[in-house]
């Protein structure tokens, strides 16, 4: 663990018991983060992405099981094995969640300024009380909430849904966290709005140094704010690579049929969109080999039966895949060099 | 007016108004003075934040709400006022595809039963039985097999439900469909797969879309003509290529910065300003433009006359005072 790093995840496994049979939720996903570091995890519904950190908090149901094996290091302590009450001064204080549904986060029948504020009170407690609603302004008007004072006494109901977020914002910040993590914040709110919050959460990074992980489904929120992106996909790190290398040169076949599906406002329009066929697998019973073989064009017979390893590319980016075993053939292989050109095109 | 001397467009809304009543008198200024036309084949796109009219804007057209003013011809037939018996037969050439597919199949009917049932109500067959082949041929249109057809929509994934609706919208092979935001609950992956499905079907069968969406790059991507709505009122309209390459009105300017950009080089570089604040209540809507209070190059006229949209040329519309 270098010196800049104030979180790292070690082999994190999250399976959830249930009627059904135990769903694989998470399958040893291992990363770090920097401080003042924006971090993307990204993928699509079932991924894994949101349960990854709800096991690092240690938010997660009963029913799920963390391996005993998986640790999660936040300064220098390793958060799956501290006590509960530990965990309860961590949780707030030093790492941060915001939540993609501000409405039910908030508790609908409180003053939106007394909610924040008793968030200061639960991990200040010698804080006075006008003390603590000076702090609370003050958040408000550092997320931009207009009329702070007025606002203060309103209620959740009162506010717009990208209000709501700048007071879930603001009740994160509340005790200067290390770590904020943000599950999906802006992808119940309009484009303008989340252009706006997106903005917020820069200032946050370039202002306090806080370091923040961002769960996400959109690749063009990851263009626009992170470092660096942690692609997953049943319940496995696929690709890891800073935003540069991840667009300029995936080396995942998901990572390439994520960025053809999506349609950019600078694209030929007349050119088909290219989406992955099928559908996610069902996390109680996965692939036995790399979890996207079913759906990948490249896949060869090895993909169905054994599950790659992580090959290193360059600096800070890995990828999952066969594709790139240096014994894989150059045939039908988008990341070979003689075929380079067909990256571009997929 | 005479519509033997003008074109017939499949579909012409002109001056549609709706309000809703919000109680004590007040109400909500929901849609007013929308006009726009779809032709055969085409793809009219509606794009908009929550809020700004653009959904209750579709279901007025498809008379699930009625209008307050305004006339929707469709194929040259004012079907504004019409009484729902005599509107039935119309609603053959119109279906609907809606958002959410998990609120809009019966988890109760099978996908036979789901896909039989516009089959059996606009009388196209008599019986369930005869539906089948329809259904089966259906099913394997939309990617689906006929496997399915015994299943119920829970067993499904969102995207395969949103192919059952699209089934079920597309088996009378109606000449325009209502997609309201038919893919913004599935996953992006998903999402191509659907739109996909969407535009070969225009190919093959020259059906007409209004396609409603918030997704500015999915809008462009799949419409010839885009309107722009914001708090009711349409503000901008032109074709596709011209009103991306040179948006007029402050607010899609805002919009169109405001999309985040899957480059970060790009990302980087651009530092365009997007919109600030939130969108007004339509209750108490602003006077004049309804834009002023949002608009960064807001004049004092903006805040006490309603600009008119008016063609800046290329047919193109915008409603804004900076153009006078």
């Amino acid at each position: 663990m270098s010196e800049d790093t104030i979180l790292q995840v070690k082999n994190l496994r999250t399976t959830f018991h249930t009627s059904r049979g135990d769903v694989q939720a998470v399958r040893g996903v291992s990363f770090h983060v920097n401080k003042g570091e924006i971090v993307g995890l990204v993928g699509e519904s079932g991924s894994g992405k949101s349960v990854t950190c709800m096991s690092m908090l240690r938010l997660v149901p009963d029913t799920a099981e963390v391996d005993k094996d998986s640790s999660v290091l936040f300064e220098g302590s390793d958060l799956t094995r501290i006590r509960g009450r530990q965990m309860r001064d961590i949780r707030g204080e030093k790492i941060a969640m915001i939540f993609q549904d501000p409405m039910s986060s908030l508790n609908p029948l409180i003053p939106v300024g007394k909610q924040v504020s008793e968030m200061i009170a639960i991990h200040h407690p010698e804080k006075s009380k006008e003390e603590r609603k000076q702090e609370t302004l003050s958040l408000f008007e550092a997320v931009r909430i207009p009329e702070p004072e007025k606002r203060y006494s309103s209620y959740p109901h009162e506010f717009s849904g990208g209000m709501r977020q700048r007071i879930m914002i603001a009740m994160a910040l509340a005790n200067h966290p290390d770590l904020l993590i943000a599950d999906e914040p802006t992808t119940a709110l309009d484009v303008t709005i989340q252009d706006q919050i997106l903005k917020q959460l820069r200032g946050l990074r370039r202002d306090y140094q806080t370091s923040i992980i961002f769960i996400t489904h959109d690749l063009g929120v990851v263009a626009e704010l992170c470092d660096r992106v942690e692609v997953l996909y049943g319940g496995l790190i696929m690709e890891e690579a800073r935003i540069d290398d991840l667009f300029d040169s995936p080396r995942h076949p998901y990572t390439l049929g994520l960025l053809s599906s999506i349609p950019s406002v600078t694209q030929d329009r007349t050119r088909r969109l290219k989406p992955i066929p099928g559908s996610p697998p069902d996390m109680t019973n996965p692939p036995r080999g790399c979890p996207f073989a079913p759906r990948c064009p490249y896949a060869r017979r090895i993909c169905a039966v054994a599950l790659p390893e992580f090959t290193t590319i360059g600096a800070e980016h890995r990828s999952r895949c066969w594709l790139l075993d240096p014994e894989a053939p150059a045939s039908n292989n988008p990341f070979r060099p003689e075929s380079e050109g067909q990256t571009q095109e997929m | 007016m005479d519509s033997s001397t003008r074109i017939q467009h499949l579909l012409e809304v002109s001056n549609l108004t709706k309000y809703f009543d919000a109680g004590r008198g007040r109400k909500v200024h929901a849609v007013e003075h929308v006009s726009f036309a779809v032709d055969e084949g085409m793809t009219f796109g509606l794009v908009g934040e929550s809020g700004c009219g653009k959904s209750s804007c579709a279901r007025t057209i498809i008379r699930i709400y009625e209008p307050t003013e305004g006339t929707i011809l469709f194929e040259g037939k004012d079907v504004s006022h019409l009484s729902q018996r005599i509107l039935q037969p119309l609603r053959r050439d119109m279906q609907m595809i809606f958002q959410d597919p998990y609120a809009s199949l019966n988890a109760r009917m099978t996908v036979r039963d789901i896909i039989a049932e516009p089959l059996l109500a606009h009388h196209v067959v008599k019986k369930r039985e005869e539906a089948n082949e329809i259904v089966f041929r259906m099913l394997e249109r939309v990617g689906l097999t006929r496997e399915h057809a015994n299943r119920y929509a829970h067993e499904f994934s969102g995207g395969q439900r949103q192919r059952v609706g699209i089934a079920r919208a597309l088996v009378l092979q109606p000449k325009l469909v209502i997609c309201d935001e038919p893919i913004s609950a599935l996953d992006v992956s998903i999402q191509a797969q659907v739109v996909n499905l969407l535009r070969e079907y225009q190919d093959e069968s020259g059906i007409a879309y209004l396609f409603i969406a918030h997704d500015l790059s999915m809008v462009r991507y799949v419409s010839d003509a885009v309107g722009v709505m914001y708090l009711g009122e349409l503000v901008e309209t032109a074709e596709t290529d011209e009103l991306y390459r040179n948006p007029l009105h402050p607010y899609t300017r805002g919009l169109l910065n405001s999309i985040p950009v899957a480059n970060p080089k790009l990302a980087r570089q651009r530092n365009q300003s997007g919109i600030e604040g939130d969108i007004p209540s339509p209750i108490d809507p602003p006077a004049g433009c309804r834009f002023h209070t949002r608009c960064p190059y807001a004049k004092p006229i903006c805040a006490e006359e309603t600009p008119l949209l008016k063609n800046q040329g290329n047919g193109h519309l915008c409603a804004c005072h900076l153009y006078d």
